[in-house]
């Protein structure tokens, strides 16, 4: 009877220590995870925190929360600059991503369609050729385009930049859409197949609900890329009128920086906040669109 | 659309064909399979074609003729105004001897010879961190990631700037420890530095890569592992690190390939003047300047020749050692 009790209480004590070994574990898996999200997420915070301080405090209050918090930055930003107010600059900059989108989700679908489901000859060596874009640095691209929207008469209008999301120029979308559609069954095609479908209603019809996922991280990455972009406006666009806000940042970044920092970081948060707003809401089709992207093929 | 949609349909496949004819492919009947199989493919080619258009239509527009134009201009002295004259070399002979050129390229592959290693260890590290629990980590993994999607903007640019300024946080907080450098914007020194810490801050993309190679890994290589005696760091070495090697080959290439592209960072920090002491002159803000504040395009086409040619030698070596140590496991393709 001893025996078997001392046997017992030696179990009970070896899982209870392992256990809380466990628990020991999770809570420093927990404590640094919490220290590396606060070490990351400090610009986010530190950059909100100081839109709302004084001008006067910049330098001389070395805190992270104001001492004296305002919106009169945001207020003062919303006047624009050069004479453009604000509102313009998000305006266009909406106008270009969202024109953006419609163009990237329609050219590489169809693409991603002949390469993933059409057999036709040359497939495969188109499909190298346009990995191998994936890796070009588009900085070789840029002056001949420049000189070819030049002579079409093109600069300061959004069509340059645009044009390329309509012919489906960025790889990357058309290997998303690829990818996701090579891991789709091909029961469904075939039967359609069999049921008399061509391609263009097996693409439509079966295919194009499908990928619906993929064309929405698609979307959301066009969205955020176009957003974010400085070179191609840089290039293109001259008249304050069109500017996005990139570029609207930069005259504000050149003008007011060394006077008025509240301002410009205000003009930032602002900039960020449809892109992290766009984040928070669909943060799993980005990450999944993202993971899946260097794994097969 | 609508000639799409017709031409496409019309662009019959195999088996509609074999349903109407009732009888199926290669089983005789009045066409011989042959032939019949070659007017099928041509209908597949028509398809294919035909939805690769707007593709290719760009591809010829705004890349492969883009590419060999500017292989023409780099051996000319094109500037949008004078004369155009073919020089030969000499755009790249000026190169050698062009003193901000060397200065632009040495800080260029510094960043992305010690940068893109640190932010891939990041990576990994903070995946393997990730990966140690199944549930509850989807929020840090969003977290980590959000800064790969804003990091490359200009607001970012802007913030960084102010974070590294003199009084800045970063200023501040160093000063507790009793380091007083001041501003680290004006010291060409500590922008190198500023510019590795910012894109190792992107460490968000890889990380995401690598955590959904690690959960690809079967977990019976890893109790194999244990069998044999290995510890934690043997697993590592011996299940993790080969088996994740095809992830690490492909973050690596995209991720060096990326980092010769800095362009809107280092343009905002330095102003657009490449400055301090040429110390944000990376190799495309130089390229940039050159081609539209000087108008030298022919020597700026040069210029961005030899950043393709320098990622092609790059992706070349590292195709060529792949094979000795990346290990492809099961089905190869």
């Amino acid at each position: 009877m001893s025996a078997t009790t001392v046997d017992r209480d030696r179990t009970a004590t070896r899982t209870g220590s392992l256990r809380r070994r466990r628990t020991w574990t999770t809570v420093a898996w927990v404590v640094a995870m919490v220290a590396l999200t606060a070490v990351i997420l400090y610009p986010l915070a530190w950059m909100v925190s100081a839109s709302f301080k004084p001008t006067a405090e910049f330098g001389a209050n070395q805190a992270f929360l104001p001492e004296n918090p305002t919106i009169g930055n945001y207020f003062k930003v919303l006047e624009g600059v050069g004479g453009v107010p604000l509102w313009r600059f998000f305006l266009n900059s909406f106008i270009l991503a969202s024109l953006s989108v419609v163009g990237i989700v329609i050219s590489a679908s169809l693409a991603a369609y002949a390469f993933a489901r059409i057999r036709f000859r040359g497939n495969g060596a188109w499909f190298a050729v346009m990995i191998g874009t994936l890796l070009l640095p588009f900085h070789v691209l840029i002056i001949p385009q420049y000189m070819l929207f030049r002579r079409l008469d093109l600069v300061d209008t959004f069509v340059p930049l645009l044009l390329g999301k309509f012919l489906a120029v960025e790889a990357f979308f058309v290997f998303l859409i690829v990818q996701f559609i090579r891991g789709l069954p091909r029961d469904m095609d075939e039967a359609a197949r069999i049921d008399g479908c061509g391609h263009w209603r097996i693409f439509w019809l079966i295919i194009l609900p499908l990928i619906k996922p993929a064309l929405v991280s698609a979307s959301i990455f066009a969205f955020i890329w176009s957003w974010n972009d400085f070179l191609g406006p840089l290039l293109y666009l001259n008249s304050p009128d069109n500017y996005p806000l990139p570029l609207a940042l930069r005259v504000f970044n050149d003008q007011t920086s060394s006077s008025d920092y509240g301002a410009t970081v205000a003009v930032s948060v602002l900039a960020l906040l449809p892109i992290l707003l766009f984040f928070i809401i669909f943060q799993r089709f980005l990450v999944e669109g993202v993971s899946t992207q260097g794994l097969k093929g | 659309m609508t000639i799409a949609t017709h031409a496409a349909d019309a662009a019959t496949d195999p088996v509609r064909d074999r349903a109407r004819g009732g009888a199926p492919a290669g089983a005789g009947g009045s066409t011989p399979a042959p032939r019949r199989r070659r007017a099928l493919q041509r209908r597949e080619d028509a398809a294919g074609y035909l939805f690769l258009t707007p593709w290719l239509i760009g591809f010829f527009l705004l890349t492969a003729g883009p590419m060999l134009f500017s292989l023409y201009l780099a051996f000319t002295n094109y500037s949008i105004f004078g004369k155009t004259e073919f020089i030969g070399l000499d755009n790249f002979a000026r190169m050698m001897d062009d003193e901000v050129w060397w200065g632009s390229v040495r800080i260029t592959l510094l960043c992305v010879l010690v940068g893109t290693p640190i932010k891939l260890l990041a990576a990994l590290a903070v995946a393997m961190l990730l990966n140690y629990r199944s549930k509850g980590t989807g929020f840090f993994r969003s977290a980590f990631y959000a800064p790969s999607l804003i990091g490359a903007s200009v607001s970012i640019a802007i913030v960084w700037r102010a974070m590294f300024s003199t009084g800045g946080p970063v200023d501040s907080s160093l000063r507790i420890f009793g380091i007083d450098i001041g501003g680290w914007v004006g010291i060409p020194a500590l922008i190198l530095p500023m510019m590795i810490l910012l894109a190792v801050w992107q460490f968000g993309a890889p990380m995401v890569i690598f955590l959904a190679g690690l959960k690809q890994v079967p977990a019976e290589l890893y109790e194999a592992a244990s069998v044999d005696g290995a510890g934690p760091l043997g697993k590592f070495r011996n299940v993790t690190l080969p088996m994740l090697s095809p992830v690490i080959f492909f973050n690596l290439l995209l991720e060096m390939i990326h980092a010769f592209q800095v362009f809107a960072s280092a343009y905002i920090i330095g102003s657009g003047t490449g400055g301090p002491a040429g110390a944000t002159n990376f190799y495309t803000v130089y390229l940039y300047t050159r081609a539209f504040t000087n108008t030298q395009m022919g020597y700026a086409s040069a210029m961005a020749w030899v950043l393709l040619i320098a990622v092609g030698i790059i992706a070349v070596i590292m195709f060529r050692t792949s094979n000795s140590w990346v290990h492809y496991s099961g089905d190869k393709r």
